[in-house]
């Protein structure tokens, strides 16, 4: 028997939901007042639920290590948010929403979780309609949906090119009504830096104060991480500079399984590398696949000029351009999954077909401009058009879009179970930093959708159902002994960063894990490869202790030993993804081993040795991690090969 | 083709909001013009780390324009030279070589220095707080198709709704006037029949919060609107203006 247990409600498949709120326990309105419940994160997932929770009457303290709730990264999330709507008669409803997903992320999703997440989408639309958010319409005055990858149906609500900038803004201004009525007390610049366990349910955590330096001690009767995912392991990442997996790392410490480390979504479309001195990568949006066409030249030769500045894109003549999307999916055709189209673009690029330094593709609205006109086209993705040419120099309305691969979600995260409950009892994940919905690989559209599902529509259900037990126990004192010893030792940590004063630069050190990971951990993994990165991994990790250079002061505002505090966290995820990736000797979704291929090149999945959830307990820092199963069970669903073809 | 340039950068230092302020001067050499103005401060960083010196604190974090977390007033402009971006869109093809970049944080009472170029924009989120919503709770509400909105008003909605909350206008302002970003959020909810209900009560709430905040008036100079990264119009401040008459009237 397994020592995890993911509680899922009995009943039939489309009933859990049902069954499990109406015999949920419930805590009344002079209880929730004495409950403190602390939200780590201010994203999609945590500000919808510190907003929720803080209108139920729960006493709610809320963590940003930014400046403001608006500025998390859920802001840049471009394309759309979906859901079982079927606004345009097409055939959608709840049960292919989940279908969609499951298939999507290559049957390695919970059955369960996943339906919960299709069933309360739609309530996610009229929330957010209900708070102000400027979606798309129609003349008639109705929502307007596009398509998305992955599906066959137009199932994704969108505003311009900036969805998860309004839904995010719907969230932060529900936020800030619940500040001002007092519910919610906002910590800004202020990061998680440890979780706080009393007889063995999280009670706390320690915060440092970013502006200040200072430690700070706060006690809540539950505890939510809605930190966001772990991409930036490779630096380079289409996350923001300051998105980190620090909080998972604590909570992995302090006994909370890390569930399919290895599971991280490569997306097709973004801007490619071009220089050392890169700091991050450029998202284009999914969306743009809904009419750009994705084609390398046909000819190895024409690749070359145009590598040699001798050929133009738009001088390739029609018949020597390969669609290779359209050639190799003809049903879904550039609309295939993003871990497909990864493949795809680098299986071209490897043999030599590629654009600007080689490692790019083009993405072409040619034939859309023809067909819609310029102003269509302007309307749809405008803000986009006009972001990459202002860091490219390039005008896509008249050349085509180069564009590469790039790290940009991580789907595995903190193993929760249906409540969202983390393997510490009174720490729940919610959002990318839980492994929840998405499986091995998440459908665009998707991750909006998750954030404020988990925040608005199931926390507020499960943490009371949690917390109903707790109307006893009296707020705690923070100078109680397990509050003093975690403080004591984050101390430690910070000191002994500060007092390594060695000569690497933390952007330096960070670049290095990103260049393993990428090369061993990325798109293709394969033994011997992901043996070395974890050989190199613990290199860079001692390389780190002993030779990082931190300028400044332990107190005041000190940036580099914010990031060598969250680089050496990132390190531990390197590690953990590396050693994922070794033991799951399949290909699935975005995790691809090469020696499991079909002969077409496509992921091979051995679902009879690998339909689990790899789940990782931390053992101590010098030991290795521990591996636990969660079985995939399918009652709804038949595990089959994907076929976009 | 690549190319690269070398600058003499003059950037204000300041160790916290107390301490006093001071420009200092460095060099940065082999710029390539294709990398952004975050990237060039990013290699000016590793210099001085190299020299064992404190790197430059700057606020900075999604780096595509978006976020509203980057700042620094580039030659007397909020965002640089270039128009309609932020600074982390900005790139080095719009300097030249040789050149002397002067970078210096947002200035205004309302957004006190906590250190460098690092300013505190609390001041927004309180103006947000004082009413920027819609005053609806999680559950309970309509369909989302329930009352039609014309493409026209939801378009111009998402016009205003677009505001980065980066405070630029307020930078770019002699007065550090916030109308413009106040404007944008009471215009946006304004036109949408879902915050229509409360348009009243939010115009005076949020225009009462930004004047004890200490911004000043507005003297409709459009210098705002000119710095805006985002493109948001001055005709927003018109409609603000119209709402916050029609709701003392109704007093």
């Amino acid at each position: 028997m397994s020592v995890l247990n993911a509680r899922i409600p009995e009943g039939p498949l489309a009933q859990k939901w049902t069954n499990y709120k109406d015999h949920q326990k419930l805590v009344n309105p002079a209880n929730k007042r004495k409950l403190d419940v602390i939200i780590v994160g201010t994203g999609l997932a945590g500000a919808s639920a510190a907003a929720s929770l803080g209108e139920m009457g729960f006493n709610v303290k809320n963590f940003t290590i930014q400046d403001s709730p608006r500025r998390a990264h859920s802001i840049a999330a471009q394309g759309g948010i979906n859901a079982a709507k079927n606004y345009p008669n097409d055939g959608d409803s709840v049960f292919r929403l989940f279908y969609d997903t499951i298939k999507g992320g290559d049957y390695r999703a919970r059955e369960a979780n996943v339906y919960r997440l299709a069933e309360v989408s739609n309530s996610i639309i009229d929330q957010c309609v209900a708070q102000g958010v400027p979606f798309a319409r129609e003349y008639g005055g109705l929502l307007d949906n596009r398509s998305f990858g992955g599906a066959q149906v137009s199932r994704t609500f969108y505003a311009k090119g900036q969805t998860g900038q309004q839904l995010l803004l719907g969230a932060y201004q529900a936020l800030m009504r619940q500040v001002n009525a007092g519910t919610v007390k906002m910590y800004t610049r202020t990061e998680l830096v440890d979780i706080v366990i009393v007889d063995g349910k999280a009670r706390g955590i320690i915060a440092r104060d970013l502006v200040t330096g200072e430690l700070q001690r706060h006690f809540g009767h539950a505890v939510v991480l809605a930190t966001g995912g772990y991409g930036n392991a490779f630096f380079l990442s289409t996350n923001a500079m300051g998105s980190n997996g620090s909080a998972a790392v604590k909570a992995f410490h302090k006994g909370a399984f890390f569930a399919n480390p290895c599971m991280a979504q490569i997306h097709p479309t973004c801007i490619p590398v071009h220089g050392e001195f890169q700091s991050k990568l450029t998202l284009m949006s999914e969306s743009l696949r809904n009419d750009g066409r994705i084609w390398v030249p046909a000819k190895k030769e024409d690749a070359e000029a145009i590598r040699a500045g001798k050929l133009k894109p738009t001088q390739i003549a029609e018949e020597d351009r390969d669609y290779y999307l359209e050639r190799r999916y003809p049903a879904f055709g550039n609309l295939v999954p993003r871990d497909v189209a990864s493949r795809a673009a680098k299986e071209r690029c490897d043999a030599g077909y590629g654009v600007g330094t080689g490692l790019a593709v083009y993405l072409d609205f040619k034939s859309s401009i023809e067909r819609l006109g310029k102003n269509v086209i302007e309307a749809r993705y405008g803000n986009l058009f006009q972001m990459y040419e202002k860091i490219v120099d390039e005008n896509p309305y008249e050349t085509p879009m180069m564009i590469y691969p790039a790290i940009h979600y991580t789907m595995g995260g903190i193993w929760v179970d249906y409540e969202l409950q983390t393997t510490i009892p009174g720490l729940f994940a919610a959002g990318e930093a839980n492994f929840s919905d998405h499986g091995a690989n998440r459908l665009g559209a998707s991750a909006l959708m998750q954030g404020l599902a988990d925040g608005y529509f199931v926390l507020p259900y499960t943490i009371q159902n949690y917390l109903a037990d707790d109307i006893r126990t009296p707020r705690m004192s923070t100078e109680e002994k397990e509050f003093v010893e975690a403080e004591k030792a984050v101390k430690s940590r910070f000191e002994k960063l500060m007092s390594i004063k060695g000569n690497r630069s933390v952007d330096s050190l960070h670049k290095e894990l990103g260049l393993v990971m990428w090369d061993f951990v990325g798109m293709g993994r394969n033994k011997k490869g992901l043996q070395h990165a974890i050989e190199r991994i613990a290199e860079i990790k001692k390389e780190f202790w002993s030779n990082v250079r931190i300028p400044g002061d332990i107190k005041g505002m000190n940036i580099e030993l914010e990031k060598a505090n969250r680089l050496a966290d990132f390190i531990e995820i390197g590690d953990l993804m590396a050693r994922d990736a070794l033991n799951r000797e399949e290909s699935c979704g975005g995790h691809f081993r090469e020696e499991y291929q079909t002969g077409e090149g496509e992921a091979l999945r051995q679902d009879d040795k690998f339909a689990f959830v790899s789940c990782w307990q931390y053992k101590g820092d010098d030991a290795e991690p521990v591996l636990h199963k969660e079985n995939l069970v399918y009652e709804s669903v038949k595990m089959v090969q994907r076929n976009y073809k | 083709m690549e190319k690269t340039i070398n600058l003499t950068l003059k950037i204000w230092r300041q160790n916290g909001p107390k301490e006093k302020g001071r420009f200092e001067t460095y060099k940065v050499n082999n710029i390539s013009t294709d990398s952004s103005f975050l990237e060039m401060m990013d290699i000016l960083n590793e210099q001085l780390i190299n020299e064992n010196k404190e790197p430059v604190a700057f606020d900075h974090d999604c780096r595509e324009g978006i976020c509203g977390m980057c700042s620094l007033y580039i030659n007397g402009r909020p965002h640089g030279p270039d128009d309609d971006v932020t600074t982390c869109q900005l790139h080095m093809r719009k300097f030249k070589d040789g050149e002397t970049v002067t970078i210096e944080p947002w200035r205004a009472a309302a957004f006190p220095v906590i250190k460098d170029l690092i300013v505190d924009r609390n001041a927004f989120d309180k103006i947000i707080a004082a009413g920027g919503y819609v005053s609806v709770s999680t559950g309970g509400v309509p369909d989302a198709n329930a009352i039609p909105i014309s493409k026209i008003d939801a378009d111009e909605s998402m016009d205003s709704a677009s505001c980065i909350g980066c405070g630029a206008c307020v930078a770019a302002c002699k007065n550090s006037s916030a109308m413009l970003f106040v404007s944008a959020k009471v215009s946006q909810l304004a036109l949408l029949p879902q915050g229509r209900v409360e348009a009243k009560r939010r115009a005076k709430a949020m225009v009462a919060k930004m004047d004890e905040l200490g911004f000043g008036g507005c003297t409709n100079t459009g210098a705002c609107e000119v710095e805006c990264p985002k493109n948001i119009s001055i005709t927003n401040i018109a409609r603000l203006n119209r709402e916050y008459l029609k709701a003392r009237f109704a007093e």
